[in-house]
């Protein structure tokens, strides 16, 4: 087992809780039914132990070695009450399931009833429900990574087998104006593509921080809304955002670091700063801003990967 | 220092757990300017903030951040949560204020990203 694996298991027994690892449909015997009964019940249901009520109290437990220590002393027909363990060790619905390895393990408990905080009974923890259920979240976490793995060899050589000059990958993004709470779900679809395409982590940074400013300036600054493309090519990425909002008056003005028409609501969540566009340009290899009022605008952002680093899947072949 | 020395440091109480306690923490930066930390955070590093709204992740989400520190025990809506969820955050929440939180946290060893000009190009 790597060390991956056993953090992923440690982890889930500190943040899983007894009530998502447990039965829910326990089988129960009642204190005044006959250990015979209990045996038959136990035979069928094919369970080694169960927890007996009396009335919807928690009265104690039975398991198989009560029932042949019965056997032995020819005690069937007498009542599960007399031979039940009375001293139940249960947990608690909401307990971590770090709680109760320890009862089933180092102290050998095979059995735990779950109870509510009122004491009804809920449930039954076993070593078998609580693998099974830690095995399913190892297995779920495991095809997620698995899933991701795949998602990005795909990605990655997407270029391969396409025959051309030249090819580019183009992906646009619609943006809502004035919708806050999703700002900067383009930027977020736009930085796991670009990781999955294996672009170098810096440059899918330097494009993540610039696409971001940009799909913000879409937000709170037109009242339309607007589109992001990103066209990918082996050596290079351009990022454009449109939009046909009202245009900007002074493009020399709001190119300079804190010019800022934001309202104070925006400023007020820590944007606005006037920053947007200083900081597209420091993260690009070229910015262009082309405006006029009435007319919408249109922002171009370049990033060239540079000679050294390998482009889309990193074996694209360069031209001489 | 790693993320559980970090957080012992705070008295912090983690919100959203997705990042091993044994994770080693680079360096810290602040900042209530969402531009701010887009200019100059850095990858790995743990912001803290006064601010709690969901945008906060989606900033340090570009920023490559995944560590945030909630100062004077701001407790972010239910969507800042969720969305760190989904994007592999951890958040943490500390009584301190912002200065004690940094103080507290560059005593203990933890650096800074150093001297910064906006001007040169260097990322």
């Amino acid at each position: 087992m790597t060390t991956q694996e056993i953090t992923k298991v440690q982890e889930l027994i500190y943040t899983t809780r007894v009530e998502q690892v447990m039965a829910s449909n326990v089988v129960v015997l009642q204190a005044s039914m006959s250990v015979a009964d209990a045996k038959a019940l136990m035979q069928t249901k094919r369970i080694s132990g169960a927890p007996v009520l009396d009335g919807s109290r928690l009265a104690g437990i039975v398991t198989m070695t009560d029932v042949i220590r019965a056997m032995e002393m020819g005690k069937l027909d007498a009542p599960v009450s007399e031979l039940m363990t009375t001293s139940v060790r249960t947990a608690f619905k909401d307990a971590s399931v770090v709680e109760v390895v320890n009862s089933l393990g180092r102290e050998g408990f095979a059995r735990l009833p779950v109870v509510d905080r009122e004491g009804n009974l809920v449930g039954i923890l076993t070593t078998g429900t609580l693998i099974r259920s830690l095995l399913h979240e190892m297995d779920i976490s495991f095809q997620k990574k698995e899933t991701e793995k795949i998602q990005t060899y795909r990605a990655s050589h997407i270029f391969q087998d396409i025959l051309s000059d030249d090819t580019s990958l183009v992906l646009r993004y619609i943006v809502d104006d004035k919708d806050f709470a999703n700002a900067g779900k383009a930027s977020s679809m736009i930085k796991r593509s670009l990781q999955r395409l294996q672009i170098p982590a810096p440059i899918v940074r330097r494009v993540s921080v610039a696409v971001y400013e940009a799909e913000m300036n879409l937000v709170i600054h037109t009242d339309v809304g607007g589109e992001i493309m990103v066209d990918i090519r082996r050596d290079r990425l351009a990022v454009s955002a449109v939009d046909h909002g009202p245009g900007i008056e002074n493009l020399e003005q709001v190119l300079q670091p804190g010019y800022s028409t934001a309202p104070e609501w925006i400023r007020d969540m820590g944007f606005g700063a006037g920053m947007g566009l200083a900081n597209i340009k420091r993260c690009s290899d070229m910015m262009k801003l082309l405006s006029e009022p009435g007319g919408g605008t249109r922002l171009d952002i370049l990033f060239l990967f540079g000679d050294n680093v390998p482009g889309v899947g990193g074996k694209g072949e360069k031209k001489s | 220092m790693t993320l559980s020395e970090l957080i012992d440091v705070l008295s912090g109480k983690v919100l959203v757990e997705n990042i091993g306690g044994d994770e080693e923490i680079p360096r810290g930066g602040a900042a209530d300017l969402m531009s701010d930390v887009l200019a100059f955070g850095t990858e790995g590093m743990v912001l803290m903030t006064g601010l709690t709204n969901p945008q906060v992740v989606r900033t340090a989400e570009m920023a490559g951040i995944n560590v945030i520190v909630f100062v004077r025990d701001k407790t972010p809506p239910q969507e800042t949560l969720e969305m760190a969820g989904d994007a592999g955050m951890t958040l943490i929440s500390t009584g301190y204020t912002m200065y004690e939180a940094c103080g507290r946290l560059y005593a203990a060893g933890l650096p800074g990203r150093g001297p910064v000009k906006i001007e040169n190009d260097s990322w």
